[in-house]
């Protein structure tokens, strides 16, 4: 009996097995009921006893030996397989994915909530008060009697109602939380909705936000206005900006000031955004006037305190390079989806 | 207010670069918001935002000259051939001006020579362009005689420029003329500096200049009882004064005069006009020209009487624009015996107007109440120089001052002799005096300004300043100020803006922190926008103002509405009473460009309240949805199925989820705007808090909708956001494993899902943990008139393990109740 022949011819075989198929058969050839070595084995018999441990051994041996490499076998030819099965699935990777169903906030709630989180840490929680105001709370209590020079600042709307009409400013909020808070100190910002009666323009808008922000205590001057605007003009536009500020006029305010950040495009040298001044306007503001602490319940000669007003749409303009103010209230998707 | 500063240094030294003087100007308050260079190149650092180009006039090609001799061209009717001197040899050349003729000698005009870059006069827009020799019909022509237009002054080009008498020939333009004009923004509480002597004063107070005020000489009183003044309420005239100058010679006014009017903006019409212009602009004092001996007239050739009184309603005036003004007693007008002859401080009556024929002037210095001008000035839609000035105020002791100086110039530049004034002052102004505490200045400012500095700034504005004691100072204002009206508050913002805002530090508040309350109906609102985003749906903002047609069809007929009395646009001319609307109209304008699109809005509505002035604001939430379910993909089946009305309550059972409200009820709709059939209302414990549904088709055209269906929303957020608990019960993770099993059960059409849901949770008990309706079936295998439902059903128990039994035991109660209720059949 070659054993040894039986041994290099079964390895051999095993070697050209390419499937499970192939290996099956091979399997059955040789270890199978039938098998070669299987009868091999069971040829012991016809031989002298004597030789009989070392033929039983040597069979186990080689059954061992093909056993293990059929295994061998068997893992590569899966192995094989696996790779010939993931090739043949690959995918164009370069297909777009599938969309998912985006939704997103509108820019000005996202540019608001930027700027209400940032006065928020400086301690300023949100006031909000009514858009259709009256004469009285809008200009009046404001230390803008009838026909006062200042009324000219602002185009206002006026409802058929006499003495009614639609708030060009957020600043009657200064006048309703004064009045609900007084006596005690106030830190709030006021964001809403105005209205100025205005062409509609790429410049200019018949409605638009601001955002107003008061603080009165005992103890607020106008360095500290100076410190919590520059605050929040770096924490917005970045933490190397500088503020300059101008001396300008609000009835409401006095001093008042009007406050200009270094240009964020070409930080102070000029370009077309600053219009070449290298100084970006970006709000208004100043000591709350003694007339406007009066009207909403606070002694001028004990308390002071400072309000700011700022446009979101302006700002958001800013940090976008927008052009045209009037995107804010089209809705076009294709401008809403950028941000 | 335009400020030429070559005009501008006639009153103060600038001893600062232009750039310099801007930055200064513009941080105290007077914001130059442009400047206009005039020949001149350019100086260092300052910005110029010009949109129109502006030559430069070469030193050594652009000249004062002097016509020597006009010639007609020889082969041209209408070209001149014009010889100057500019001070070197005569020079020849080609001109078309019409104000030179054959003949003229002696002219000082503008020579520009061969090189020179000047603007193209016939180009418009104009553009720069260089000066070359050329050949104009026949004769070579290199150089130009210039017209106001070339030399980038003015638009005028109908002729050259003819320079004064005294023009010195051969001195470069740029030298003689050359000027740089600031355009100052002046807000209202700066209106003294509505005049070149007013900004003088500041640049002085900046740069511790002095201000040089042009030197005013008074008159002889005359006796010639020329006219009378009599003003009947002087808290809306202060102040009037007539001064009667005689013998005036009208035409022109001379050339530098013209030249700084024209550079301040003002057209130069004859020296009288002039004049009083001129001393507007200086000194910041309308003032008015009567032709006299048409007052005389008017008088029966007695003494006029002028009168300054509110009009008689029924009273008219032909103002100097030809227009018939009706007046009423709101205007305030000047009158004669006769009637009215000028609207005060707004415009002139063409009756008594100064003309090429009038010899004798008599000049009104007035001031007047500024509420009473602009209600004027506005009443007529009449904005001018002189009303822009009144209107914010003019302090009556400037009266004096300008009557003086434009009776000088009168004399000085009309030939006028002077004959004097007669003046209404019935109760001067007094001056206002301030107290003023030291301590005062850190309390608003947050530093200590030294007692010194302060003294320096006030007496470098002409406050005068005396010590009160008590570390305060008395400190009397100005007679040209009218602002200084609230004391204290108004002398510290002197202070800090001559001081320099740029001085103060920058703190933090030291303030302690207000008490903190949290805005819930915000962090609620900020709420539902995150869970409608997450949702896939983009948020729109839209115009709160509206028409009440677009309206009409989802608010109903006759509703009230907060209505603008002065509109922009129609189509913004009431506040709006419906979201839903706004975001139908945000749908409409993108469906020409999307196939389909989920959009929300949250915003406030309007409403009117009986026996409220102001109306009511309350939040509102409307979705709109519609277009394909899926976005579009590459392998997405060729029809995608569309938004239907299970897709928006999938949104609108997310929301409520989301917020945690509990048990919401969805009933069929009532409202007229939604599909019958397709829509539903919200309740929540039996309010009512919205509807949803597709838009009732009918109603697509009107929104410009098209033919799709549209899933539209509009909830009372004010009344749902009531409806949110402030916390609510966490489960906790079951240990113990469920067993699911399914039920489907055959009933009548016409019973609501919900109904059985609510039915089979009722049998459950607290062992059922969850009910999902997973198929509904209508076929041929059920009777006509049936649906089959099919729910899974969770059963799980937080103590211990269930069995196939207990679940069991479970459903049998469920199937029973239902049997029992809702006469339904287990399906088999
Ligand atoms: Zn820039």
């Amino acid at each position: 009996m070659d054993l040894h022949g039986l041994q290099e011819r079964a390895l051999a075989e095993l070697q050209a097995c390419r499937d499970e198929a192939a290996l099956h058969a091979w399997n059955g050839r040789y270890l199978g009921k039938s098998g070669e070595l299987t009868l091999a084995l069971k040829r012991i018999g016809e031989l002298p006893p004597a030789e009989r441990p070392a033929y039983g051994q040597k069979v186990n041996q080689i059954k061992q030996t093909l056993l293990a490499a059929a295994e061998q076998q068997e893992r590569a030819i899966r192995e094989a397989e696996l790779t010939r099965s993931l090739t043949a699935e690959a995918l164009d990777v370069t297909l777009p994915g599938r969309p998912v169903q985006r939704g997103r906030l509108h820019v000005a709630t996202q540019v608001m909530r930027r700027i209400i989180a940032i006065f928020a840490d400086l301690g300023f929680q949100v006031y909000r008060s009514r858009e259709v105001e009256d004469d009285l709370t809008n200009f009046e209590l404001l230390n803008m009697p009838p026909h006062h020079p200042a009324r000219d600042m602002w185009d206002t709307f006026h409802t058929t109602t006499p003495g009614v009409l639609l708030r060009t400013h957020t600043s009657p909020g200064q006048i309703h939380v004064m009045r609900e808070l007084c006596p005690e100190p106030i830190r709030v910002i006021l964001p809403g909705m105005c209205y100025r009666y205005e062409q509609i323009t790429t410049r200019s808008e018949i409605m638009f936000q601001q955002v107003e922000g008061l603080a009165i205590g005992t103890d607020i001057t106008m360095t500290d206005l100076k410190g919590v605007i520059q605050a929040f003009a770096q924490r917005l536009f970045g933490e190397d900006r500088t503020v300059r500020i101008r001396s300008s006029y609000f009835p409401f305010t006095e001093p008042s000031i009007e406050v200009d950040m270094d240009c964020i495009v070409c930080g102070g040298k000029g370009c077309s955004l600053c219009k070449g001044t290298g100084w970006l306007e970006i709000m208004g503001a100043g000591m709350v006037h003694p007339v406007v602490l009066q009207h909403g319940g606070y002694d001028p000669t004990r308390y002071s305190g400072f309000a700011f007003g700022m446009g979101p749409q302006r700002i958001t303009m800013l940090l976008y390079g927008l052009k045209d103010i009037r995107q804010f209230w089209a809705n076009d998707l294709r401008f809403l989806e950028q941000f | 207010m335009k400020v030429p500063l070559r005009w501008l240094s006639d009153y103060v030294e600038i001893p600062i670069p232009a750039a310099k003087l801007v930055e200064r100007l513009t941080l105290a308050g007077l914001e130059v918001a442009g400047v206009r260079l005039v020949g001149v190149p350019a100086p260092e650092g300052l910005v110029v935002r010009d949109d129109a180009p502006r030559p430069v006039w070469d030193r050594d090609k652009v000249l004062i000259a002097e016509v020597l001799e006009v010639k007609k061209h020889p082969d041209a009717d209408r070209l001149l051939l014009v010889t100057v001197n500019y001070g070197k040899q005569p020079h020849q050349m080609v001109t078309g001006a019409t104000n030179l003729k054959v003949g003229d000698k002696g002219q000082k005009v503008v020579v520009a020579l061969s090189g020179a870059v000047l603007l193209d006069g016939y180009a418009n827009p104009p553009v720069l362009k260089q000066l070359k020799p050329t050949k104009i019909r026949g004769i070579l022509s290199d150089a130009m005689v210039c017209s106001a237009r070339e030399l980038g002054i003015s638009d005028e080009h109908e002729g050259i420029i003819i320079l004064e008498n005294d023009a010195p020939v051969g001195m470069p333009l740029v030298d003689f003329m050359g000027d740089i004009v600031l355009d100052i923004d002046v807000l209202p509480n700066m209106a003294r500096c509505l005049s070149l002597i007013g900004v003088a004063r500041e640049v002085a107070a900046l740069t511790g200049g002095t201000l040089k005020a042009p030197p005013t000489r008074s008159f002889a009183v005359s006796t010639e009882p020329f006219a009378e003044v009599a003003i009947e309420d002087p808290r809306l005239c202060p102040r009037y004064s007539a001064t009667l100058i005689r013998n005036v010679a009208i035409g022109p006014s001379p050339g530098w005069m013209q030249r700084r009017l024209t550079l301040a903006g003002m057209r130069p019409i004859n020296n009288v006009v002039d004049i009083t212009n001129y001393v507007m602009l200086e000194w910041g004092q309308p003032l008015h020209a009567f032709d006299h001996d048409l007052l005389v007239q008017r008088a029966s050739k007695g003494k006029p009487r002028i009168e300054v009184r509110p009009a008689r309603a029924g009273e008219k005036l032909v103002t100097l624009d030809g227009q018939t003004r009706q007046l009423t007693p709101e205007h305030l007008v000047i009158a004669d015996t006769r009637g009215p002859i000028a609207l005060a401080g707004v415009m002139g009556g063409a009756d008594t107007e100064v003309t090429a024929s009038t010899r004798n002037v008599l000049l009104e210095a007035a001031s007047f109440d500024f509420v009473s001008i602009r209600r004027t000035a506005r009443a007529f839609d009449l904005p001018s120089e002189a009303s822009l000035r009144f209107s914010r105020g003019v302090h009556p002791d400037l009266v004096s001052s300008a009557a003086l100086r434009a009776a000088e110039l009168f004399a000085q530049l009309a030939g006028g002799q002077v004959v004097g004034s007669v003046e209404s002052y019935p109760a001067p102004l007094p001056p206002q005096v301030v107290t003023l505490p030291l301590s005062e200045i850190r309390r608003s400012l947050g530093i200590e300004l030294p007692v010194v500095e302060v003294k320096r700034i006030l007496h470098a504005l002409e406050f005068t300043v005396e010590e009160a004691g008590s570390g305060s100072l008395r400190v009397t204002t100005p007679p040209h100020r009218l602002d200084i009206q609230h004391g204290v508050a108004d002398l510290i913002e002197e202070l800090v803006r001559i001081h320099g805002y740029d001085q103060l530090p920058a703190t933090l508040l030291r303030e302690q922190l207000p008490r903190q309350r949290t805005n819930w109906p915000l962090v609620l609102e900020e709420r539902v926008r995150d869970i409608l985003a997450t949702c896939g749906l983009q948020e729109v903002m839209n115009y709160s103002l509206t028409t009440v047609e677009r309206e009409a069809p989802l608010v109903g007929p006759g509703v009230e509405y907060v209505r603008l009395a002065n509109p922009v646009t129609v189509e913004r001319s009431v506040m709006r009473r419906s979201v839903l609307a706004s975001v139908l109209e945000s749908a409409a304008s993108n469906l020409r460009h999307v196939q389909g699109l989920r959009l929300f809005e949250i915003g406030f509505v309007y409403l009117p309240r009986a026996g409220e002035k102001l109306p009511e604001e309350p939040r509102r939430l409307a979705i709109v949805m519609t277009g394909p379910r899926q976005p579009e993909f590459w392998d997405s089946p060729t029809k995608p199925p569309l938004l239907d009305f299970f897709d928006l309550k999938g949104v609108v059972e997310a929301l409520l989820a989301e917020l945690h409200v509990p048990s919401a009820e969805f009933r069929p709709a009532q409202a007229t705007w939604l599909h019958p059939g397709r829509s539903a209302e919200v309740r929540i414990t039996d309010d009512l808090i919205g509807c949803f549904g597709q838009l009732h088709p009918g109603l697509n055209e009107h929104f410009g909708l098209g033919r799709r269906d549209v899933l539209v929303a509009e909830f009372d957020l004010e009344l749902l956001l009531a409806k949110v608990p402030r916390r609510h019960a966490i489960q906790p993770i079951p240990e113990f494993p469920p067993i699911r099993q399914d039920i489907a059960v055959v009933l009548d059409e016409a019973v609501p899902a919900a109904r059985v849901e609510a039915e089979i949770r009722a049998g459950g008990g607290e062992l059922l943990r969850d009910v999902k309706l997973f198929d509904v079936y209508r076929g041929p295998n059920l009777p006509e008139g049936k649906k089959s439902l099919a729910f899974a059903l969770t059963f799980q128990a937080l103590d211990r393990t269930l069995t196939d039994k207990d679940a069991a035991k479970v459903q049998q109660k469920i199937v029973g109740r239902l049997e029992r209720l809702l006469g339904a059949r287990l399906r088999a």
